[in-house]
């Protein structure tokens, strides 16, 4: 059954405006199909272009069409061995995991709707690397974390997903819902130097 | 402006920008660029404190982090107070308040400097032998007293108002510290596109170039090479220059931790600045050029204001402008002292210079001083000083010629109102010895030095122990260009510098009486080393923490080597075979602020809320925290109180309807073709059997056959489960199953996917749970023959997909409905509106606590410790007996875990009707018996029950389940009182009531 509803949806950054800078834009992002793909791969190869899906990315990568921070196609962010989250505009969890399901029917695999566990945010500008670094380990110079890179990490105490989605410096994250307004409160804290100056 | 000691010009402040600020009240003139101690020192100020045991006056000694005496309280306005500020770092500006510490009533006349005229009593040692006897003195008198004389400073005591940030940085090479050697390293390194990282902990980067007056590097004046390789390394965008920032602490893999300063300067800071910025460096490659500190001269009264250490001397001149003293006498063992001579010459000081060493033993710099026209006696040493708050005369004396017996007799008195001394210089190796790097004592140059590296590092400059200007810049470029893996920069050409000192025989001040200070800011003496190698201390480590010595807020930085020549002199060992004490992280202190970063008020730790949250929010609910969750805890009406909402909440449920938020329960999707197998291992009872659309309630034990967690496993096909957990071990039972499928069951086919913050979960129980949730869903039948008690199904509930389960944790008809989490919240409005004609009754923790303990549920971590078995709990029915093999099945065999007289799970009924039991409370089976009692169990959970009707307690007691009907004797805060063992159910024993 498709996931439509007369029922009124409020995601966790309902209502949070987003931060505006020169140096900073940061904005909630609207709600994603999200599912969680594992399948145990015996050679990546096999799966190019899987219903238009290419999981033959290196682990860390995310691989698709071309994408800003907000979603336009479907992209596969393979986060681990045999697991990847796979990201589709609003409203495609269905067929998309039915489409995926029949692609690899004989083979072990999970496809699971974890469409509401996560909140997203954008996090853009020439301010936006040093920000996510206030809570973030990770090496995010282009050179370190370029277009393409999608990967788990920390931010402070919250678990998030770090994507890379294009070359304009900034990042899309991904965090359970429960942690979205820590993540949020936590960036904007680390902003306020740039925000307000 | 009256600055009596400002140089009519040079230095590197600003005269245009003149300031105030005060000290212990009095305005004292200064201009920016000042450091608080340069401002003083500009205004004639030398007494700045009192020490640490004795009380003694104390003055500036050096110009950088080093300063062990002159640590002052700073008010930098607006709560910004901060004890214990080296006033040597502090930068001045206006209407800034600095205050002495450590004196009553005041600095001039303080009291409690009479300890400096006592009987030595507080040498060596001083609270292990005194602070012994009688134990009972140990609370009353000594701690007190100790924690009162602890410690110079004042802690706040107001919330810190400030902000502070932390910030993860990468980069290829890292060069901490930006003085000659420093800047060529990061000149080097950089040339290659290389990532690079520049720190220093001043103001200004630059280093001894900021007070070289008199160098040319490459025909350059120092300064101006100074400014063109800033100009160069700041146009690179390759590179980071971090000024004002110190580089802390030095971890594995190369991760450094560097302390940024940003408003500790400022009159008014924007308030979004943060205070500091913790900056956790991965680097690569670094590069140390950390530089050396300089020795003083150990002699009796060496601690008289007005006797700095030579360089420091030379930096107020030359950086600041400031000339300390109009007479000086610089007292020296070495070459680099002659530069302050000079310098202090040409500023218009009359100078004289004592030389320990023979005139034969002199360099080039004893022809370089006679021809500035300053007297250099040769030979001679201090061996006193004169002054009460300042010094007046420096007392000298002939050595013998094997330079160790001074001709006291002979001795006399060189007028001045500042010595400046010299004893040599310790490379500051902490870093580099933090990284685990080796160290290695270099006998000429009377150090130790780095030796090898454990990490990829590599020192530079004075670092190791080169004091030469060209050789220190040609070393930094090399140790940049090597880490970059660039071509090593062509040699530079500079100026000579005055080098090498001739280190005095450290027992010298032992033959001479008074006080000759080793560790300034903790007040040691070299009598007191001497004393604690008497006692038997033979490890430097030891004799470090019997006297103190380097123990200090400076960690030794002036006082290391020479507390490791005394101890090795007394020893009558070398230097290496002492050793040398470790140095441990961190560098110069750190805020707590600083280590703390954004992680304080609601940063402190996330709160994680639920879909349905703000709504309970609305209503009035009180929450409590679950783990780092907010859950509601009841929902007050108007005036109740707590006990008023569970009552009121308890009896809807039982009576009618309630609606509860169980969003937070742990859930997990196992999807595959060996999940129900997967299952069978992880559970101890069957699950395989499961029919789809069935739910069955389960026990996981850990290996050792203890319950581990419950939950339901829900079958929506044959390879795929909706698995719940507890709230708080959601996680915990997620790693527990990840585990055993990565190591014990590789070759099952099996996923596991966190699903909790997917689902909201609504639960609707009581009588009339059917009756509420029947309109809202579509495409199922509720009836009980189609969709009973332990059901799930694919449904719509309000129009939203969703996943109903028919369950129970009340002991009620009841039923989770699990809807895609952002429309959690509309939903349960949907529930709560149509039940309003059933009276429904959203409720909290509190009485879902109550009405599974009318029922003898158990909650995992209450009833359960982690020493509870299924049998133990009644539970034994759920594991299998069939099944192969599951996680703990061997260990329920152990005999321990298998026989009769176990702690069981039993009610309990205390003779008086509304006597609430204390959960916790001990239970025993006769008061009569001596102490210790023999202790028969313990309460578990204790609530008034409305629908019982009475107080009701569930309690581990030993062989429980055969007491049944006896009684027991409970503990009570003030005693014993009685209840009756009773079965652990209060409310429909039958089970009737959750069929409906």
């Amino acid at each position: 059954m498709a996931e439509t509803s007369s029922a009124a949806r409020s995601a966790p950054l309902d209502g949070v405006a987003p931060l505006t800078h020169p140096a900073l834009l940061m904005r909630p992002l609207p709600a994603a199909t999200r599912l969680s793909l594992r399948v145990t791969v015996g050679a990546p190869a096999n799966f190019a272009a899987l219903k238009g899906l290419d999981l033959g990315g290196a682990i860390n990568t995310w691989t698709g069409a071309a994408w800003t921070a907000s979603l336009a196609g479907i992209h596969a962010l393979r986060l681990g061995p045999d697991e990847w989250l796979v990201l589709a505009p609003d409203g495609d969890a269905e067929p998309l995991a039915a489409s995926l399901t029949a692609a690899l029917s004989g083979r072990p695999h999970a496809i699971v709707d974890v469409s509401h566990r996560f909140a997203s945010l954008e996090i853009a500008g020439t301010a936006a690397e040093d920000i996510v670094s206030a809570g973030c380990p990770l090496d995010l110079d282009a050179r370190a974390f370029p277009t393409g890179t999608a990967t788990r990490s920390l931010l402070g105490k919250a678990e998030i997903v770090l994507a890379r989605t294009d070359d304009r410096p900034g990042f899309r994250l991904e965090v359970a819902r429960s942690l979205a307004a820590y993540v949020w409160d936590f960036l904007a804290e680390a902003a306020r130097d740039v925000v307000e100056n | 402006m009256s600055q009596p000691f400002r140089l009519p010009t040079g230095g590197r402040i600003d005269r245009s920008s003149p300031l105030v600020l005060t000290f212990d009240g009095r305005a004292v003139h200064g201009f920016a660029g000042d450091t608080v101690a340069s401002a003083l020192l500009a205004n004639g100020v030398h007494l700045v404190g009192r020490s640490f045991k004795y009380h003694r006056p104390r003055g500036v000694l050096a110009a950088g982090v080093e300063e062990p005496n002159a640590l002052l309280d700073v008010d930098r306005g607006g709560g910004r107070r901060e004890p214990n500020v080296r006033a040597t770092v502090a930068e001045a500006f206006a209407g800034l308040a600095v205050t002495s510490q450590n004196r009553w009533p005041s600095l001039e006349r303080d009291l409690a400097s009479i300890a400096d005229r006592l009987p030595p009593v507080i040498g060596a040692g001083f609270y292990y032998k005194t602070f012994m006897w009688p134990p009972k003195a140990w609370v009353r008198l000594y701690e007190p007293l100790i924690r009162r004389a602890a410690g110079l400073g004042r802690a706040p005591d107001g919330a810190d108002p400030e902000r502070y940030e932390h910030r993860h940085a990468h980069c290829d090479i890292l060069v901490v510290g930006a003085g000659p050697a420093g800047i060529a390293a990061a000149m080097a390194a950089s040339t290659a596109g290389r990532r690079v990282i520049l720190c220093d902990e001043q103001a200004e980067p630059g280093g001894a170039l900021l007070h070289d007056q008199t160098s040319d590097i490459d025909d350059l004046p120092a300064q101006a090479w100074l400014a063109d390789g800033l100009a160069t390394l700041a146009r690179r965008a390759n590179v980071r220059l971090l000024a004002r920032t110190t580089a802390v602490s030095y971890y594995n893999h190369n991760h450094v931790a560097l302390v940024e300063r940003l408003t500790d300067h400022l009159a008014e800071p924007p308030a979004s600045r943060p205070r500091e910025r913790l900056w956790q460096v991965r680097a690569r490659e670094v590069v140390l050029a950390t530089g050396a500190h300089e020795r003083p001269l150990t002699f009796p009264d060496n601690d008289r204001p007005g006797i700095m250490l030579a360089e420091a001397v030379r930096i107020y001149i030359n950086r600041y402008g400031v000339l300390p003293g109009r007479r000086i006498v610089v007292a020296t063992n070495g070459a680099s002292a002659y530069e302050t001579a000079i310098d202090a010459r040409r500023a218009g000081a009359a100078v004289s210079i004592v030389d320990t060493r023979a005139s034969d033993r002199i360099g080039p710099e004893l022809d370089a001083a006679r021809a500035a026209g300053i007297e250099v006696l040769a030979g001679f040493v201090p061996i006193g000083s004169k002054g009460r708050h300042r010094v007046t005369a420096l007392r000298v004396a002939r050595l013998s010629p094997d330079g160790a017996l001074p001709d006291v007799p002979d001795a006399r008195d060189l007028a001045c109102d500042c010595v400046a001394v010299s004893a040599g210089w310790t490379p500051a190796v902490h870093l580099f010895s933090q990284s685990r790097g080796r160290l290695e004592f270099d006998t000429a140059r009377d150090a130790f030095l780095p030796g090898s590296s454990v990490q990829a590092v590599r020192s530079a400059g004075a670092a190791v122990g080169l004091y030469d200007l060209a050789a220190c810049i040609a070393s930094g470029a090399r140790a940049g260009a090597e880490s970059a893996g660039a071509p090593v920069p062509p040699a530079v050409h500079a100026t000579p510098t005055l080098t090498g000192f001739a280190p005095l025989p450290p027992d010298l001040p032992l033959r001479l009486g008074g006080k000759a200070f080793v560790d300034f800011q903790n007040d040691v003496t070299a009598k007191d080393l001497a004393l604690a190698v008497s006692e038997g201390f033979e490890s430097i480590e030891h004799v470090k923490r019997y006297t103190t010595s380097g123990m200090a807020t400076d960690q030794g930085k002036t006082s290391s080597m020479a507390t490791m020549g005394l101890v090795a002199t007394r020893r009558g060992l070398a230097v290496p075979a002492v050793g040398t004490t470790t140095f441990r992280p961190p560098y110069t202190p750190v805020s707590f602020g600083a280590l703390a970063g954004q992680s304080r008020d609601r940063l402190f730790d996330p709160v994680r809320t639920t879909p349905v949250h703000d709504w309970a929010a609305a209503q009035g609910a009180r929450f409590e925290d679950v783990g780092s969750w907010k859950r509601a805890h009841y929902f007050p009406r108007a005036s109740e109180d707590m006990a008023a909402a569970v009552r009121r909440e308890t009896i809807a449920v039982r009576g009618s309807v309630g609606l509860f938020d169980a969003s937070t329960l742990g859930k997990i999707e196992v999807v595959g073709p060996d999940a129900g197998r997967f299952l069978d291992l992880m559970y101890a009872g069957i699950m395989s059997t499961l029919a789809v659309g069935r739910c069955r309630y389960g026990l996981m034990l850990k290996e050792d056959g203890f319950i581990l967690d419950d939950g339901i496993v829900a079958r929506l096909a044959d390879d795929r489960f909706h698995v719940t957990t507890t709230t708080g071990g959601a996680a915990r039972v997620l790693a527990h199953m990840e585990d055993y499928l990565q190591t014990e069951f590789t070759t099952l086919r099996v996923f596991l996917t966190s699903i909790t913050e997917q689902w909201a979960v609504i639960a609707v129980q009581g009588p009339k749970a059917r009756e509420t949730i029947a309109p809202l869903v579509d495409d199922l039948d509720l009836v009980d023959a189609a969709f009973p008690h332990m059901s799930i199904a694919r449904c719509r509930v309000a129009g939203v997909p969703a996943r109903l389960m028919r369950a129970s944790f009340t002991g009620e008809r009841g039923f989770e409905i699990n809807v895609p989490a952002d429309y959690g919240r509309a939903v349960w409005e949907a529930v709560f509106a149509a039940g309003r004609a059933h009276q429904i009754a959203p409720y909290g923790t509190e009485a879902m606590h109550v009405l599974r303990a009318e029922k003898g549920f158990i909650i995992v971590g209450q009833e359960t410790d982690g020493t509870v078995t299924p049998d133990d709990v009644g539970l034994a029915r759920l594991v299998s007996v069939k099944k192969p093999d599951f996680v703990g099945k061997r260990s329920l065999r152990r005999p321990d875990l298998s026989r009769p007289n176990r702690k069981q799970l039993v009610g309990l009924l205390s003779d008086a009707f509304h006597e609430q039991l204390d959960e916790g409370a001990q239970i025993v089976a006769h008061t009569g018996q001596p102490i210790p009692m023999t202790m028969l169990g313990h309460v578990t959970s204790s609530y008034m029950s409305a629908c019982a009707g009475r107080a009701i307690a569930l309690a581990l007691l030993a062989d429980g389940r055969h007491r049944i009907g006896e009684t027991v004797h409970v503990t009570t805060a003030d005693g014993f009182t009685r209840a009756t063992v009773a079965r652990p159910v209060f409310i429909d024993p039958e089970g009737n009531r959750v069929h409906g």
